[in-house]
C-alpha cells in the first residue's frame, strides 16, 4: 500500500496518541520525586486507578489485534486466549494477590530474596524476568510494525523506532507514577477504539445479513477445541495451563501490585482488573468473525493479525470507514505503547537493581540514572531484534512468553507463598527444569515450524508438561535440601498472610 | 469546674491498627505452638478457598475442552442465535469469572477479620 489520501486518518490518530501519551507522561511527572516513585509509584495508587492502569497495560498488542486474527484463521478454538489471559487474573486473585503484596518488594526477584534469603535465587530471577519481558516486548514492536504499514503505509522499521522512543521518553523521565495515569487513559483508549467500530460493524452486519448470512463455515469453526483429535485436546489444555498460570508470572503484572496500599486493595483492584478485562475481551472475537464474512482473503494471505485494522475500510465505505480505522489505529498504537511501558518498567526495575546500578570499580550510579540506563537496555535488545527478524504471529509470541512465565514464576510463587518447606536449592533447580523446558520448546518454535505431529505438539504448547515438572523439582528438591529452609520462614508467613492492621512481628 | 481534657493528638500515618497487643499476638510473635496453630488456621481457611474457586473454575470452563472432544455434536449447536461453544466462550466465561473473584474477595476479607477478631479477643 502507499501512503495516500487514505493515510490522514491513521497519522492523526497516532500522532494524536503519541502526544496524549507524552503529555500524561509529562503531568505525572510533576508527581514524582523519589526513586520509590519511579519504581512502584510509592504504593499509593488507588485500585479504581490502579485496575484502569492494569488493565491499560495488559492489553498488549496480542490482545487488540492478535485475538482477532487467529480467530480469523483459526476459529473458535483461538477464543481460549483471552479467556485464559482474563482466568489468569482470577487465579492471581485468590492465590497471589494480597501476599505478594504484603511481601513489600519491589520485584519478582525481590519477592524471592526475600522469601528465600539467598542471592543465588535472586540471580536466576532477574535473569527469566528479562527474558520474558523480551519476549513479551518483541511481539509488540513488530505490532506497531505491522500497525504503521497497514494504516499508513510507512516503512515497517518505523513503527518500532516510534514506540521505543516514546516509551523511553516516557518511562524514563516519569517512571512508575506517571506511567500509571498514562495506562489508565490507554485502557479507556483501547476500549472505545474496539467497541465503537465493532457496534457499527454488527449493524452493518445486521443489515447485510439476508444476503451473506454466517453458513458456509467450516464444521470446526465453531469448536473451541483445536483440530486433531487427542492432540488438539492436548494442545488446547496445555494453552489454557500456560494462560491461567502464566499471569501472574509476567513481569509487568507483577510489578504493578506494588502500587497497592495494602493487601486488601491489591485484591479488590484486581477484582475490578477482572471486570474490565472481560468486558474488553468481548469485542477481539466479534472482528475475527466478522472478518470471516467479510474479509476472508486475509487469513488466505497470512495477514490476519492486520484484520482489526482493515476490517472498517472493508465493510464501512467513505469517510466513517476512515474514520473508524483511525479510531482502531489509535487503539492499537495505545496498546503497544502501554504495554511496551509496563514491560520496560518491569524490566529496568531489575536490571537497574541487579545490572546498572551495581558497583563497578567502585564507581556506582545514582538510583535514578541506573533505572533509565536500564530502561535504553531494556528496549534496545527487543527492539533491535524487531528490526531484525520482522515477523512472527504476535499472540503466538505472547503465548510462548506465559508460557515460560508459568513454568517458572508460577511455581516460585505459589510454593513460596503457600509452602513453608520451599528452599533456595529447590526453587534453582525447578527454575532451571521449567525455565528450560519451556525455552527449548520456544526456541523450537522460533527456529522451525515444520514438523506435525506429537513432537510439534508437545513443544509448542509446553506448559501442560513443563509446568507440571517445574513444579515437582522444586518440591523433591527442597525435601531433599530440607535443613536449607530459611529460618524466617514462619516470620514471613506471618507477614505475607495476616492483615496489615494486626500489630504483629513482621520480621 | 476543670477544664475538659484536650483531645489527645492522633497521629495519622497509615491504617488504624488495632491497639491490642493480646496474648496470641504475642503467641504468634514468639513463635510457639500456639501461635504457630493460630497462622495454620488462617493459612488453611485462605488456602482452602482460593482452592474451591479455582475447583469451580476447573469443573466448569475447564472441563469445556474436554466436553466438546467427547461430544463433537455441540459443535453445531446454536443457542441465542451463536454456536454454543463461541456462546460460552465469548460471552459467558466472563460473569462467571467476576462472580468467581468477587465471592473470593468477600469470603477472604471475612476470613481475614475472623483472625482479627480471634487476635484481637479476650485474653485467655
Amino acid at each position: 500500500m502507499t501512503p495516500g489520501l487514505n493515510a490522514v486518518p491513521g497519522i492523526v490518530a497516532v500522532t494524536l496518541v503519541t502526544v496524549a501519551t507524552l503529555a500524561i507522561g509529562t503531568w505525572g511527572l510533576r508527581f514524582s520525586r523519589t526513586t520509590s516513585d519511579f519504581f512502584v509509584a510509592s504504593r499509593t495508587v488507588r485500585p479504581r486507578l490502579n485496575a484502569s492502569a492494569i488493565g491499560g497495560e495488559y492489553l498488549s498488542a496480542a490482545s487488540f489485534l492478535g485475538i482477532a486474527g487467529l480467530v480469523l484463521t483459526f476459529g473458535a478454538d483461538m477464543i481460549w486466549y483471552p479467556v485464559g489471559w482474563t482466568a489468569g487474573y482470577l487465579v492471581l486473585l485468590v492465590l497471589v494477590a494480597a501476599p505478594l503484596r504484603r511481601s513489600g518488594a519491589y520485584t519478582l526477584p525481590d519477592f524471592a530474596e526475600a522469601r528465600l534469603g539467598s542471592r543465588s535465587v535472586r540471580a536466576v530471577c532477574s535473569l527469566i524476568v528479562v527474558a520474558v519481558g523480551w519476549l513479551y516486548l518483541l511481539p509488540q514492536f513488530q505490532g506497531a510494525g505491522l500497525t504503521l504499514r497497514t494504516a499508513i503505509g510507512a516503512p515497517t522499521w518505523l513503527g518500532p523506532v516510534i514506540v521505543a522512543l516514546v516509551v523511553l521518553a516516557n518511562v524514563s523521565s516519569g517512571g512508575m507514577r506517571s506511567i500509571t495515569f498514562v495506562q489508565a487513559f490507554q485502557y479507556w483508549l483501547k476500549l472505545t477504539a474496539l467497541l465503537v467500530p465493532a457496534a457499527v460493524l454488527l449493524v452493518v452486519w445486521a443489515g447485510d445479513r439476508a444476503t451473506t448470512g454466517p453458513h458456509g463455515q467450516p464444521a470446526d469453526w465453531s469448536v473451541p477445541l483445536a483440530p486433531g483429535g487427542p492432540q488438539g485436546l492436548y494442545v488446547t489444555y496445555s494453552l489454557i495451563v500456560a494462560t491461567f498460570l502464566g499471569t501472574m508470572g509476567l513481569p509487568h503484572v507483577v510489578v504493578r501490585f506494588y502500587t497497592n496500599p495494602d493487601g486488601r486493595a491489591a485484591r479488590r483492584t484486581t477484582l475490578v482488573v477482572l471486570g474490565l478485562l472481560g468486558i474488553f475481551y468481548v469485542l477481539p472475537p466479534v472482528y475475527g468473525a466478522l472478518g470471516r464474512i467479510y474479509a476472508p482473503e486475509l487469513a488466505a494471505s497470512g495477514r490476519s493479525d492486520a484484520l482489526v485494522l482493515e476490517l472498517p475500510r472493508l465493510m464501512v465505505p467513505g469517510l466513517a470507514g476512515e474514520l473508524l480505522a483511525g479510531l482502531v489505529t489509535a487503539g492499537a498504537f495505545a496498546a503497544f505503547l502501554s504495554t511496551s511501558s509496563g514491560l520496560t518498567i518491569a524490566v529496568a526495575g531489575v536490571l537497574s537493581q541487579d545490572l546498572t546500578g551495581r558497583t563497578y570499580g567502585g564507581f556506582r550510579l545514582r538510583g535514578v540514572t541506573a533505572f533509565r540506563l536500564g530502561a535504553v537496555l531494556a528496549v534496545l535488545v527487543p527492539g533491535l531484534a524487531a528490526l531484525a527478524a520482522p515477523d512472527l504471529g504476535v499472540a503466538r509470541a505472547v503465548g510462548l512468553a506465559f508460557a515460560v512465565a508459568a513454568s517458572t514464576f508460577c511455581p516460585l510463587l505459589l510454593l513460596g507463598i503457600w509452602w513453608r518447606g520451599l528452599t533456595d536449592a529447590g526453587a534453582i533447580a525447578g527454575l532451571f527444569a521449567g525455565g528450560l523446558g519451556s525455552g527449548a520448546a520456544v526456541g523450537w518454535t522460533l527456529l522451525s515450524r515444520s514438523t506435525t505431529g506429537w513432537t510439534a505438539a508437545l513443544l509448542e504448547q509446553p506448559a501442560a508438561w513443563s509446568v507440571p515438572l517445574a513444579f515437582v523439582t522444586m518440591v523433591l528438591v527442597s525435601r531433599l535440601t530440607r535443613s536449607r529452609v530459611p529460618a524466617h520462614t514462619g516470620r514471613f508467613m506471618v507477614r505475607l498472610h495476616t492483615p496489615e492492621a494486626l500489630e504483629l512481628d513482621r520480621g | 469546674m476543670s477544664e475538659p481534657p484536650p483531645p489527645e493528638r492522633v497521629r495519622v500515618a497509615g491504617p488504624p491498627r488495632r491497639r491490642t497487643p493480646s496474648a496470641r499476638t504475642r503467641d504468634i510473635d514468639a513463635e510457639t505452638r500456639l501461635g504457630g496453630m493460630y497462622m495454620g488456621s488462617l493459612l488453611r481457611a485462605q488456602l482452602r478457598l482460593a482452592l474451591g474457586i479455582l475447583g469451580t473454575l476447573l469443573a466448569t470452563v475447564g472441563l469445556l475442552p474436554l466436553l466438546f472432544h467427547l461430544a463433537p455434536g455441540l459443535g453445531t449447536v446454536h443457542l441465542l442465535g451463536l454456536p454454543l461453544g463461541w456462546l460460552l466462550l465469548g460471552v459467558l466465561v466472563y460473569p462467571l469469572l467476576v462472580l468467581l473473584g468477587w465471592l473470593y474477595v468477600r469470603r477472604a476479607e471475612r476470613n481475614e477479620r475472623h483472625f482479627a477478631d480471634l487476635m484481637g479477643g479476650e485474653d485467655r
